[in-house]
C-alpha cells in the first residue's frame, strides 16, 4: 500500500534533522494560521499563488531563492562546524549524515538558490526592460515557478522522511547505483531536479521567446539592455542544456528502477558516460548563472556611473561567445581521468579561452567607471566587490585549467573554494546587487542602505576569511568532503574557515533586518519618481510597483539607454503634456493551473520515491487533468477599460511630476 | 601532504607549472585590480576635479587593447598548458635508477590494496616505494570510483572498476608520508588514507621479503573477504597466491563489491561507519 514508506523512515533516532524538521513545519503551521485567521488566504490565492503577472512570479521566485539559501547556509555552517571538530574524532556528525549534508547544501545553493534567484530577477525585471506588457507564455511561467518550488519541497522533505543523497551534488555512478545507495536518498535527488528541470526549461524558453519575439516599438536587438542579451544567451543555454540533464537522470533513473545498465559496473555500463553528459550540462549551468549576474553588473555599473555601458558591442559579443564556448569545455571537471594529453591539453585551452571574453567584461565595466560619477550605493558596492573577487576567482579557474596543475589541485578545497569563489563573488552577489537594486520597482519603496552596507562588508569580509584557509588547506593536500582528519597542518585553517562562515551569518542577519527595517519604514524609503536611481532604461519609466499592464502606452524607443534618452529629452523641452491616446488592454486571466499541476507533480514524486504505484498513477493523472482542464478553457484573457488605465497612469504621472519638481526645486 | 613541498619530479614539475601559471596571471590581474580602485575612487561623485565625460562610451583603441591583454595572456598561458600536458602526462614513464617497481592499486570500499607483482606481496592501506626508482602504477577500482592521491609525489589518477589507468611517479627524499583518496566514495571515504614510506633503494628488497613471511596470503577468497564494505585501520601484508588477481578484478571476472549488506550493518557499525539503514 505504501510502497518502501513505513515508520523507520522518520529519523526518530538522530536528533539534528527531527527537531529542525519539527521546528519549520511548526513554523509553517504558524505562518499558515496566520494567514488563514487573519483572512489573507483569498488575497494570497488570488494575487499571488495564481497570478501569472511576470513580476508576481518573479518576486515568489527569489523568495524561493531566499528561504532555500536559509537551509543551505544552515548545511555550510554544520559542515565548517564538523571540519573544525572532527579533528581526530568523529565530530559530531557521523559520516552518513556529513555526506547528506553536503550533498544537499550543493543540490540546494546550485538549483535552488541561484537558479531561482536570477529566473525571478530576469522575470521581474525582462519585460519592463523590453517594455512590453507580460512574457511570451504566462501561465507556462506559472506553472514553471511552481514546479521549480516542488523540486525544493521534495529535496526539504528528506530531510524528515527517509533520508538525501549521500553522493554529493552530482551523484556519480557507480556509488549512486541501486548496489551502492540503496536507500531513498538518490531517488529524492533525482525526482526533485527532474520536476524542477522541467519547470527550469520552462523558464528559459519562455524567457528566450519573450526577448526574440516581444520587444516594444524600435526596441531593436542592438539597443537593448545588456541584461536582456545576458538573458537571451542564459535562456538559450537552458534549452540547449537542461534536456542533457533530464536525460542522463532519467539513464540513472533506468538503472535504479529497471535494471538497466547505463552506468553500473556490470553488463558494460560506463560511468565515464554519465561523468560527461552530466558536465556538458554541468559546464554550462554555470554559465547560466553566471551570465545574468553579469547583465547586473552591467545594469548596476552603467546606472551608478551615470554614463552607457563602455563597449556595448564588445559585451554583446563577449556574452554570445561564452553561450557557444561554455558547451566545449566539460571535460576540465576530469582531467584526471587519465584521458591522454592532446584531449585534456585542448579541452584546458578551450577553457582558458573562456577567459578571454570574461576578461574583456571586466575591463568593460572598469571603464563604465571611467569619466563616470560613482555614487557608492548598496548594488554598486556589490559590483565593485565581485570584480576584485571575480578576478581572483578567474585566476584560480584558468589555474585549473592548465591540466599539470588541476592534477594537483582536482577535487581538492582548493577547487571548492575556486567555485565558492566564482558563485558567490560572481552569481550571488550580483542577484544581491540586482535585489537591491530592482526592489523599489517590485515594491514601491527602496531597501535601507545602512543595513544593506554593513550586509555587503559583512558577506565580503566573511566570504574572504571563509575561503582564503580552504585555497590554503587545497595546497596542504586535503580533499573535499572530508568527514574527519587527522592531519594537524589542516586544522587552524579550518577554524579560521568556520570563522568566516560565522562573519557570513552576520551579514545574512544584516540583510534580514535591512528587510524588516524597510518595511517598517516604507514611507521614508517610498519611490514616487519610479526612478529612484536616475536609470537608464524602460522599467524605470513606470510606476513603482508597475501596474498589472507594465506600461499604460507602450514605449517607443529611439536608441540605446532608452529612459535616460527621454529624460534627457524632457529636460530640454520640458516635461511632456501631450494628450495620451489610452486604449483597452488585455491581460491574461490567473490560472491555478501552475499550482494545481505542481501539487500533483509533488503527490507523483513523492510516490515514485517511495514506489507507491497506486499513487503514482493518481499523481499523473491528476497533473494530466490539469493541463486537459486549462486546454478546455473558454476566456483566457481579461480587459482593463481604457478609462482605468487612464486613471491609474495618471496618478503616476501627477505622482511623478511633484516628486521631479521638487527634486528640482532643491 | 603539502603539495608545495613535492618529494618527486612530477611533483616538483607540476608545482613549478602551478606557479608559474599564477605568476603569468598576476602579471595582468593585479594592475586590473589596482585599476578598478583608482577609477572608482578617482571618479567618485563627490570629486569635483574628475572630469564627467556623461556620453563616452566608445573607443576603438581601448577596445583593442582589452581584448588584447587577455588573448595574448592566454596563448601564452595555452602553449604552457599545451606543453605541460603533454610531458606530465601521468602515462609517461618516469626515469630513475634501478628497476622500474611495478605496483598495482585497487581501491575498496573502504581502503587501499597495494599489489606487487613482482615481490609476489600485497599490503593493504601502506605503500612502500624504493628511493629514485621508477614507479609504475596501474590502477583500478574493486567497487566505486576513487582517485589515487599522494600531495608530495604528485599527479592524481582515478581508479574505475572494469577499467586500467596509468601512472608513473618516482620518489627523491627518503621518509613517511601520506596519501588519500581525492573522490568521495561512501561513508568510509575519510578512512582511505594510507601511509607512503619512501626507503632506501637496499632496504627495498629486505622489505619486500619481509612483507611476504606472514601468514596472509591473497587470493580469491581472501580477496573476496577484503573486498566488503569495511574501514581498516591494521596494515596487513600478504604473500601474494594468485599473481593474475589484478587483471582478474579489472577485468570483472572477480566481481566488483557486493555494496552495504543489509545482514553486516551490525558489524559495520562497530567500525565506525554506521549506515542508516
Amino acid at each position: 500500500m505504501l510502497g518502501k514508506l513505513s515508520w523507520a523512515a522518520i529519523p526518530l533516532n538522530e536528533p539534528i534533522p527531527l527537531v529542525t524538521g519539527a521546528v519549520v513545519i511548526l513554523a509553517l503551521l504558524a505562518i499558515l494560521a496566520w494567514v488563514v485567521i487573519a483572512g489573507h488566504l483569498s488575497y494570497l490565492w488570488r494575487e499571488w499563488i495564481t497570478s501569472v503577472d511576470h513580476k508576481r512570479i518573479g518576486v515568489m521566485s527569489i523568495l524561493l531563492a531566499a528561504v532555500m539559501l536559509l537551509r543551505g547556509f544552515s548545511d555550510a555552517i554544520m559542515m565548517r562546524a564538523q571540519q573544525a571538530i572532527a579533528f581526530h574524532s568523529q565530530g559530531y556528525l557521523p559520516p552518513e549524515h556529513f555526506n547528506q549534508i553536503f550533498s544537499a547544501h550543493g543540490t540546494l545553493m546550485i538549483l535552488f538558490v541561484a537558479m531561482p534567484f536570477v529566473i525571478g530577477l530576469m522575470n521581474l525585471v525582462v519585460p519592463l526592460q523590453l517594455g512590453v506588457r507580460d512574457v511570451a507564455f504566462p501561465t507556462l511561467n506559472s506553472v514553471g515557478f511552481w514546479l521549480t518550488a516542488t523540486g525544493a519541497l521534495l529535496v526539504n522533505v528528506s530531510l524528515v522522511v527517509g533520508e538525501f543523497a549521500r553522493t554529493g551534488w552530482l551523484p556519480y555512478p557507480p556509488l549512486s547505483e541501486l548496489t551502492y545507495s540503496p536507500g531513498v536518498g538518490v531517488d529524492y535527488y533525482l525526482w526533485s531536479i527532474e520536476i524542477s528541470g522541467i519547470g527550469t526549461l520552462v523558464a528559459g524558453i519562455n524567457l528566450v521567446t519573450t526577448v526574440l519575439k516581444l520587444r516594444t516599438t524600435g526596441m531593436t536587438y542592438m539597443r537593448m539592455p545588456m541584461f536582456c542579451w545576458t538573458t537571451l544567451a542564459s535562456g538559450m543555454m537552458i534549452i540547449a542544456a537542461f534536456p542533457i540533464l533530464t536525460a542522463t537522470l532519467a539513464m540513472l533513473i533506468l538503472d535504479r528502477y529497471f535494471g538497466f545498465h547505463f552506468f553500473t559496473n556490470e553488463a558494460g555500463g560506463n560511468v565515464m558516460m554519465f561523468m560527461n553528459l552530466i558536465w556538458a550540462w554541468g559546464h554550462p549551468e554555470v554559465y547560466i548563472l553566471v551570465l545574468p549576474a553579469f547583465g547586473i553588473y552591467s545594469e548596476v555599473v552603467s546606472t551608478f556611473s551615470g554614463k552607457p555601458l563602455f563597449g556595448y558591442r564588445s559585451m554583446v559579443l563577449a556574452v554570445m561567445a561564452i553561450c557557444v564556448i561554455s558547451f566545449m569545455v566539460w571535460l576540465h571537471h576530469f582531467f584526471t581521468m587519465g584521458a591522454g594529453p592532446d584531449v585534456n591539453a585542448i579541452f584546458g585551452i578551450a577553457s582558458m579561452i573562456i577567459a578571454v571574453p570574461t576578461g574583456v567584461k571586466i575591463y568593460n565595466w572598469l571603464f563604465t567607471m571611467y569619466g563616470g560619477r560613482v555614487r557608492f550605493t548598496t548594488p554598486m558596492l556589490w559590483s565593485i566587490g565581485f570584480m576584485i573577487t571575480f578576478l581572483l576567482g578567474g585566476l584560480t579557474g584558468v589555474l585549473v585549467a592548465v591540466p599539470p596543475a588541476d592534477f594537483l589541485l582536482h577535487n581538492s578545497l582548493f577547487l571548492v573554494a575556486h567555485f565558492h569563489n566564482v558563485i558567490i563573488g560572481g552569481v550571488l552577489f550580483g542577484a544581491f546587487a540586482g535585489y537591491t537594486y530592482w526592489f523599489p520597482k517590485a515594491f514601491g519603496f527602496r531597501l535601507q542602505e545602512g543595513w544593506g552596507k554593513a550586509a555587503f562588508w559583512l558577506w565580503l569580509v566573511g566570504f574572504y576569511v571563509a575561503f582564503m584557509p580552504l585555497y590554503v588547506v587545497g595546497f596542504l593536500g586535503m580533499t573535499r568532503r572530508m568527514q574527519h582528519y587527522d592531519v594537524p597542518e589542516w586544522r587552524p585553517w579550518l577554524i579560521l574557515a568556520a570563522g568566516g562562515a560565522f562573519l557570513i551569518l552576520l551579514g545574512i542577519i544584516c540583510q534580514i533586518m535591512q528587510l524588516v527595517v524597510s518595511i517598517r519604514h516604507r514611507e521614508e524609503l517610498r519611490d514616487l519618481t519610479g526612478d529612484p536611481w536616475d536609470g537608464r532604461s524602460l522599467e524605470w519609466v513606470t510606476a513603482s510597483p508597475p501596474p498589472a499592464f507594465n506600461f499604460a502606452i507602450m514605449p517607443d524607443v529611439s536608441g540605446m539607454d532608452a529612459y535616460w534618452t527621454m529624460k534627457q529629452h524632457a529636460r530640454e523641452q520640458g516635461l511632456e503634456h501631450d494628450q495620451r491616446a489610452y486604449r483597452d488592454i488585455d491581460m491574461p486571466c490567473n490560472s491555478p493551473t501552475g499550482f494545481v499541476c505542481a501539487f500533483f507533480a509533488t503527490v507523483m514524486g513523492f510516490a515514485l520515491i517511495w514506489h507507491i504505484w497506486w499513487m503514482v498513477a493518481v499523481g499523473g493523472i491528476g497533473a494530466f487533468a490539469t493541463f486537459v482542464v486549462f486546454a478546455w478553457r473558454d476566456r483566457d484573457e481579461y480587459v482593463i477599460p481604457a478609462a482605468e488605465v487612464a486613471r491609474l497612469d495618471r496618478v503616476n504621472l501627477e505622482q511623478r511630476r511633484a516628486a521631479l519638481s521638487l527634486v528640482g526645486s532643491v | 601532504m603539502n603539495i608545495l613541498d613535492p618529494i618527486g619530479p612530477i611533483g616538483v614539475a607540476d608545482k613549478t607549472l602551478l606557479i608559474d601559471s599564477v605568476v603569468i596571471m598576476l602579471v595582468i590581474i593585479l594592475p586590473t585590480m589596482a585599476a578598478i580602485f583608482a577609477f572608482a575612487f578617482w571618479f567618485r561623485k563627490s570629486n569635483s576635479r574628475a572630469v564627467y565625460r556623461a556620453d563616452w562610451a566608445e573607443s576603438g583603441r581601448i577596445e583593442l587593447v582589452v581584448w588584447s591583454i587577455p588573448t595574448l595572456t592566454i596563448m601564452l598561458l595555452g602553449g604552457v598548458a599545451w606543453i605541460g600536458a603533454h610531458q606530465l602526462d601521468p602515462a609517461v614513464p618516469v626515469d630513475g635508477t634501478g628497476t622500474p617497481v611495478r605496483i598495482q592499486v585497487v581501491s575498496l570500499d573502504w581502503k587501499w590494496l597495494f599489489i606487487y607483482p613482482d615481490q609476489k606481496i600485497a599490503t593493504v592501506n601502506t605503500l612502500t616505494v624504493p628511493l629514485g626508482a621508477p614507479l609504475r602504477f596501474e590502477l583500478t577500482s574493486g567497487s566505486v570510483m576513487n582517485v589515487f592521491f599522494v600531495p608530495q609525489l604528485g599527479s592524481m589518477i582515478y581508479t574505475m572498476n572494469g577499467m586500467v589507468t596509468q601512472l608513473n611517479l618516482r620518489a627523491d627524499r627518503e621518509g613517511n608520508y601520506q596519501g588519500l583518496s581525492a573522490m568521495l566514495s561512501g561513508d568510509g571515504f575519510s578512512d582511505m588514507v594510507f601511509d607512503v614510506h619512501v626507503v632506501s633503494a637496499l632496504a627495498f628488497p629486505g622489505w619486500a621479503a619481509e612483507a611476504g613471511r606472514g601468514d596472509h596470503i591473497l587470493n580469491s577468497d581472501s580477496y573476496a573477504k577484503l573486498a566488503r564494505q569495511s574501514v581498516e585501520t591494521s596494515k596487513i601484508s600478504y604473500r601474494l597466491a594468485d599473481p593474475e588477481l589484478f587483471g582478474k578484478i579489472a577485468t570483472q571476472e572477480i566481481a566488483p563489491g557486493p555494496g552495504p549488506e543489509l545482514s553486516t550493518i551490525s558489524e559495520k557499525a562497530d567500525n565506525g561507519a554506521g549506515h542508516a539503514r
